[in-house]
């Protein structure tokens, strides 16, 4: 439960795809750099884009809120959206929402990539 | 005389101290006999109240003051949580979840609160402000509450 608390998004290009990796707790304290990195993400990627979960370890429904913003996003500007890497805590935050089959969640980065 | 609370802390209704708060209760629950995922979801509930606080009662401005006490009741078998501000009073028939069909962000934290905790009960304060009590089972290992006993011991 411990962990990052001062929530870092770094984004990465490769084979096509714009990857975000944001680290540390997204919650209400953070959610808003997150929402800025995604919408910043959004304007370079030319067709899909990776959101890669590996170093969140914990997130709350602002978090949930900024990725919903985000998937509605991608199907107005026909963006591929993809969810890697979820820690079981975030993924049951979805489940609870009722939202993992709304998202398109894989396993790993590999397999969002080839997806 | 009433129980003293296993916790029981004051803060500002500032979104930087989440974190602390849910460090807190997810180590409280870890030595009541939560697993660490219902710990896990537990600290999502405080942490969503919390953030309804902070976001509706507050307006997000940082000099609130929020008060959260936890309470273990073994005899009853389950953990309670209390959090109480000096916000603005919310009409209590528009805290509720929302259609969930309906996907697009925000209005979850309410849902969360209500699938994690067994009951949670909003009210308006009578000196202003509003009271959010909600509680959850207790696990069925759950160690007795060595500040209590300590506390019972020295009144007896």
């Amino acid at each position: 439960m411990q962990g990052n608390h001062e929530m870092q998004v770094n984004t990465e290009q490769r084979d096509g795809a714009t990857i975000v990796r944001p680290e540390g707790d997204v919650d209400l304290s953070s959610s808003s750099t997150l929402r800025t990195s995604l919408q910043e993400a959004h304007e370079s990627t030319e067709g899909k884009l990776i959101i890669d979960l590996a170093n969140v370890k914990y997130m709350d429904s602002s978090g949930v809120a900024t990725l919903v913003e985000c998937l509605q996003l991608s199907r107005r500007s026909g963006t591929t959206l993809l969810l890697c890497q979820l820690h079981e805590r975030v993924l049951s935050v979805f489940q609870i929402a009722r939202l993992d089959g709304v998202f398109d969640i894989v396993p790993s980065l590999d397999e969002a990539l080839a997806h | 005389m009433q129980r003293v609370p296993e916790l029981l802390v004051e803060f500002y209704s500032r979104p930087g101290y989440l974190a602390i708060i849910r460090h807190m209760i997810d180590t409280l629950c870890g030595r009541l006999g939560f697993t660490p995922a219902e710990s896990s979801q537990v600290c999502l509930a405080v942490d969503e109240a919390l953030c309804n606080v902070i976001r509706h009662g507050y307006d997000s401005a940082p000099d609130g003051r929020i008060r959260l006490a936890v309470h273990e009741y073994s005899e009853k078998g389950r953990l309670e949580i209390l959090i109480e501000d000096d916000a603005k009073q919310v009409d209590l028939d528009t805290i509720r979840s929302r259609d969930l069909e309906d996907v697009r962000p925000g209005g979850l934290g309410v849902h969360l609160i209500n699938e994690i905790m067994d009951d949670a009960v909003y009210e308006h304060r009578k000196e202003g402000g509003m009271r959010l009590l909600m509680w959850k089972r207790l696990p069925r290992t759950a160690e007795p509450a060595k500040a209590n006993q300590e506390v019972d011991a020295g009144e007896s």
